[in-house]
């Protein structure tokens, strides 16, 4: 209990004074984690929009294995990606290892499989609603597409802030392809985890407590830039 | 205008429809009647393509690629797009290429003409029932189609939402538009029909003009005017 | 148009990386970096040589697996048998020692295997084992386990049992589970002076030479890996065994005391 006030009280007076070393960590874990969201989210909401409305042989297998793929664990993914871009892997010649670019990439194999997820879901029920309409109106695939994105636009926003929220989170992946090199990939949740090691709870808590507001923050934001829960009921 | 030769619609091992040849006049009002599960549905959705048929052929005029475009359909439920009523009405004309501020202006104009301005920028969600079905009514109407299919538009509306409804489909027709309809409402197929098709367990049970409603030539015809159950 | 310009050249600020000084990547081990001497050595590194140094807090055996595997330009670490056959492998061209530090075997207060009263670490050790009493070990193929395992053998003790746990994390973690325990453990003196959660565990061995861990410098074999930053690694050697290095290193205390001596030639 005494952690957990002494931490409250941390977290606050590090945010109060402005610390340099935070900030630039906050900044870090920022860019990462949006950065890989912007990515997979790219790839992820189309992939998953282009699943829900076409039919192949296999789709099935393709959408439980898209599903299964949420549960990849991030210290694994973390492993193989480390293992690929280490010198003595096949693109060690990227001298990637150890950077902040490829923490971004072992973040968007982690996420995209989950927004890609909630997009298929999402639109496969509004597909369901607009299917005989959209035929009707004698739609090309191209137009389904875009009429099912933009009016479903309020669902794939919440599939990408939960990738967004999955990666700013994450710590066994960053971890292991970062380093967590000081002033260079040290992110909020490794951080987290070096403190924790050495025994200081109370700024251990107080970095989590930051982290906390800072997923709110974002999403807070995003609510608000998008003015999803003011008028309209969709 | 179309023909249908050896119709056949199979869903999971069973008859729907069929076999079934028809031959359907090119203009005015046709009106499907028949008990529950007589295949007023699944004959209106082959007709327009949104069914694949089992067996036989459909025949139109024209281009049959184009076709689906030269039509329109109205469901039972109306479909609503998730954005606003002038958008939802605009929507086919934005996928002819129209800009948006011309679609815009027409559907405006279009819902005037329907009684729907007041609601025009506010979701489409908001709409009453009667109002819905008169939004798709208006979204089916917008490209000028030459066949209008309805699947039994007024199922679920109150009299005057029905009244207003028939009004406009009137208009349509002295427009020059096909209309061809399914309903229960045996007061309406008589208020709106030129010609009528009894269906019955997928098979057409007669089919006239209007005098059937003063006196059908089957047997059948009398008993389901009569309001019993067909055998 | 404008606020689109003005968002993508936001993103690039915020996206592109900086100006560099140049970028020197060192592979240390956990009990190096707990030990807050980095902090004192690093900026003046930067200032002297124009370096940024980026450190990997690792354990000793993955410190050596990124060495060898060219994924860092040099590693610091001591434990000299693996650090011998690093070199005879051909993975560094060499090895250059640079300071010492001790490790101290802490406990808990009431020290049931009477540790403290031990002559020699190895009897100490033995102690422990004799009354079966918690013990927490790395690991981790660290230099601290292998000085731990080194010590086991020492007493002629193959450490095995509910009361041994091996927890296969850094000294700092590891101190943390001795003091969840109430466990003995063996850290060097550093980790265990900035370690925060003392608990009920205190610092009952020290002094025995069979205690004292060298560290040193390998620098990454250019030969085998030609990326590598081979002048700035030379240039860093030929500071941390040079004078300032020494000041700072002999200089660097935490509670008054002393935690490396400098032994570079």
């Amino acid at each position: 209990m005494m952690d957990l006030l002494a931490g409250l009280g941390a977290a606050f007076g590090l945010l109060a004074s402005g610390d340099g070393d935070l900030l630039q960590i906050v900044g870090l874990s920022l860019r990462v984690s949006v950065g890989a969201t912007l990515v997979a989210s790219l790839i992820g909401l189309p992939l998953g929009a282009w699943l829900a409305i076409n039919r192949f042989a296999g789709r099935r297998m393709v959408i439980a294995t898209l599903n299964a793929l949420m549960g990849l664990p991030p210290v694994v993914v973390g492993l193989m990606v480390y293992v690929v871009f280490s010198r003595a892997g096949p693109l060690g010649v990227l001298g990637l290892l150890f950077t902040p670019t490829v923490m971004v990439v072992a973040q968007v194999i982690i996420i995209t499989p989950l927004i890609a997820s909630i997009a298929h879901q999402a639109i496969r029920e509004l597909w369901a609603d607009y299917h005989d309409l959209l035929i009707s109106l004698n739609t090309t695939r191209l137009q389904r597409i875009r009429a099912l994105l933009w009016d479903g636009r309020r669902a794939l926003l919440t599939a990408s802030l939960a990738g967004f929220g999955r990666a700013i989170g994450e710590v066994g992946a960053v971890m292991v392809v970062g380093g967590n090199i000081d002033h260079a990939t040290r992110v909020l949740t490794t951080a987290i985890a070096l403190e924790t090691g050495k025994g200081n709870f109370a700024m251990a808590l107080a970095l989590g407590i930051v982290l906390i507001a800072l997923a709110l923050a974002v999403n807070l934001a995003v609510h608000a830039l998008s003015r999803t829960e003011r008028g309209s009921r969709w | 205008m179309v023909a249908l030769e050896a119709v056949e619609i199979w869903r999971a091992g069973r008859r729907i429809l069929g076999p079934l040849s028809l031959g359907l006049a090119a203009d005015g009002v046709t009106i499907l009647i028949g008990p529950n599960g007589s295949g007023k549905t699944s004959l209106l959705r082959a007709l327009h393509g949104l069914e694949r048929i089992s067996g036989g052929r459909i025949l139109w005029p024209g281009d049959a690629a184009t076709l689906r475009a030269r039509q329109a359909f109205v469901f039972q439920t109306p479909v609503l797009m998730r954005r606003s009523v002038v958008d939802c009405i605009a929507y086919p004309l934005i996928l002819l290429g129209e800009s948006r501020a011309a679609a815009r202006a027409k559907a405006a104009a279009m819902a005037g003409g329907m009684g729907l301005g007041a609601a025009l920028y506010r979701p489409a969600s908001v709409l009453s029932g009667g109002e819905r079905q008169k939004m798709a009514l208006a979204r089916a109407l917008i490209r000028g189609p030459e066949v209008l299919f309805l699947d039994e538009p007024c199922a679920n509306l109150d009299t005057t939402s029905t009244r207003e409804i028939e009004a406009l489909l009137s208009r349509a027709r002295a427009g020059g538009t096909r209309i061809i309809m399914s309903t229960h409402d045996l007061g309406q197929a008589r208020r709106l029909a030129d010609d009528v098709v009894l269906l019955h367990e997928g098979a057409v049970i007669e089919q006239g003009d209007r005098r059937f409603f003063d006196g059908p030539a089957t047997q059948a015809g009398c008993a389901f005017l009569n309001g019993e159950l067909l055998s | 148009m404008r606020l689109s310009r003005f968002v993508a050249s936001l993103a690039v600020a915020f996206w592109a990386q900086g100006a560099v000084a140049e970028d020197f990547k060192l592979a240390v081990t956990t009990s190096f970096d707990s030990s807050g001497l980095a902090e004192v050595l690093l900026p003046a590194i930067a200032a002297d040589l124009g370096l940024r140094v980026q450190l990997l807090v690792v354990g000793t055996g993955q410190a050596l697996e990124l060495g060898e595997a060219g994924d860092v330009d040099a590693v610091l670490v001591h434990s000299k048998a693996a650090e011998e056959e690093f070199v005879a492998a051909g993975h560094a061209t060499h090895r250059r020692e640079i300071m010492y530090n001790d490790y101290v075997v802490i406990g808990p207060k009431a020290d049931p295997a009477g540790a403290a009263a031990a002559g020699t670490a190895k009897d100490a050790f033995a102690a422990i084992a004799r009354a079966e009493a918690p013990f927490v070990s790395r690991g981790d193929d660290s230099g601290t386990h292998k000085a731990e395992l080194k010590l086991w053998k020492s007493a002629g003790i193959e450490p095995a049992g509910a009361w041994y746990s091996a927890v296969g994390q850094g000294m700092g973690a590891a101190l943390n589970t001795a003091a969840g325990l109430d466990a003995y453990i063996l850290s060097d003196r550093a980790s265990w002076l900035t370690f925060g959660n003392k608990a009920g565990l205190v610092l009952l061995f020290q002094g025995d030479k069979a205690l004292f861990n060298q560290y040193s410098y390998l620098p990454v074999n250019p030969a085998k890996h030609p990326h590598v930053k081979a002048v700035a690694a030379m240039r860093l050697e030929e500071w941390l065994t040079g004078p300032k290095a020494k000041a700072l290193i002999d200089g660097y205390k935490i509670e008054g005391q002393t935690l490396f001596v400098f032994n570079a030639e």
